[in-house]
C-alpha cells in the first residue's frame, strides 16, 4: 500500500503510523458531556468502503495526514495535510478574547 | 570546544574492501560537519526562516517540498514542511542562527553531536541505496541539492544529493556504527573503498 504525502510524494505504507479514526470531533477538554466523551472514545462508523483517517508519517517528514482510504480495497482517494484543516481548543479559546 | 569521537571508529576501516577486482565502485567516508542544525519554522513564518538562513550561510533555498543545496562546505535542505536542516564544517553555526531566528520566527535545534553525517558516493551509489530505501534516488525525481526523510528498519534517516553520484546520509549518532556496519556489507558486492 502507497500512500502519497504531500510533502514527501509517495511512500510504502511501513513508514506511516495510523493515528485512528477521522471522524472523532474531541469535545473540549473541560467538558462534562459524558455522552460527547463516550462517542469520542468508542463510537465508530467501521464503513465497508471510504473511511476517513488520520495518518501520521513518522518515518518522513512526520507531518500528521488526513488520508481517505477504501477499507474493501486500501485505495488511497485522498491524502492533505492534518494543518490547517481542523481548530485546537486553544486556538478556539485564544479567538474567543480577540 | 569539546573534541568529537567518530561513533563509526571501531569499524571504520581505510582502503579497499570486498569485490574490488574489477574497480571500486563506492566510496565511503564520514564528512564530520562541525555544525549540524535543525530549524523549524512556525506556521507562516517559513520564509522569514528561509531569509535567516541566506543571511547565515549564504545560501538561498530552492522553493518546493524537499529543495536544497550545498556549496561543498555548507549544506541546507529542506525535510519537513517549514523544517530544515543546516551543516556546516566549521562549528559555531548554533550560535549564528540563535541571532537571526528569534523566537518569533521559529526554533534552532543543535544536532552537530546528535548526528552522524555519511557519505556514500561513485557509479553504484544509487544502486546500494536502493537497497535501503524505498524511495526513487534517479537523478530527475531526486535532483542534485535536493533532500529526502526516510527510514531504513526503522532507523530514521535524512539524505541530500550532493552530487549526481554522491549522497549525504544523516543518521542518529547512536544508529550509526551499525548503519555503517550495514553500508559496507551493502557495498561488498560492487567493491567499495573507505577514505
Amino acid at each position: 500500500m502507497l500512500i502519497t504525502c504531500p510533502y514527501c510524494g509517495p511512500r510504502d505504507v511501513i513508514e506511516f503510523t495510523y493515528q485512528g479514526d477521522g471522524n472523532r470531533d474531541r469535545p473540549d477538554p473541560a467538558s462534562q458531556n459524558f455522552e460527547a466523551w463516550n462517542a469520542y472514545v468508542y463510537d465508530r462508523l467501521n464503513p465497508a468502503g471510504d473511511h476517513n483517517e488520520i495518518w501520521q508519517h513518522s518515518g518522513g517528514c512526520r507531518a500528521h495526514l488526513r488520508v481517505v482510504r477504501n477499507t474493501l480495497t486500501h485505495e488511497i482517494l485522498s491524502v492533505a495535510f492534518m494543518r490547517g484543516t481542523h481548530t485546537s481548543t486553544a486556538r478556539r479559546k485564544a479567538e474567543d478574547k480577540s | 570546544m569539546v573534541e568529537r569521537q567518530s561513533p563509526l571508529e571501531p569499524e571504520f576501516h581505510v582502503g579497499s574492501h570486498g569485490n574490488f577486482e574489477h574497480g571500486v565502485e563506492i566510496i565511503l567516508t564520514e564528512t564530520g560537519p562541525g555544525s549540524i542544525m535543525q530549524l523549524a519554522a512556525w506556521p507562516g513564518e517559513e520564509k522569514k526562516l528561509i531569509a535567516a538562513i541566506r543571511t547565515v550561510t549564504g545560501l538561498a533555498l530552492p522553493d518546493g517540498a524537499g529543495g536544497g543545496l550545498s556549496d561543498g562546505v555548507k549544506s541546507v535542505f529542506g525535510f519537513a514542511p517549514g523544517k530544515f536542516t543546516v551543516a556546516d564544517e566549521a562549528e559555531g553555526l548554533a550560535d549564528a542562527f540563535a541571532k537571526v531566528v528569534t523566537p518569533a520566527i521559529g526554533t534552532v535545534t543543535d544536532l552537530s553531536h546528535g548526528r552522524t553525517a555519511i557519505r556514500i558516493a561513485g557509479p553504484k551509489a544509487e544502486w546500494v541505496l536502493a537497497k535501503f530505501f524505498a524511495i526513487d534516488f534517479a537523478l530527475p525525481a531526486f535532483p542534485v541539492g535536493a533532500g529526502r526523510s526516510t527510514t531504513h528498519h526503522d532507523v530514521f534517516a535524512q539524505i541530500q544529493r550532493t552530487g549526481s553520484d554522491q549522497f549525504d546520509i544523516y543518521v542518529f549518532r547512536s544508529f550509526a556504527r551499525s548503519f555503517w556496519k550495514a553500508l559496507c556489507h551493502a557495498s561488498e558486492e560492487v567493491g567499495y573503498e573507505v577514505q
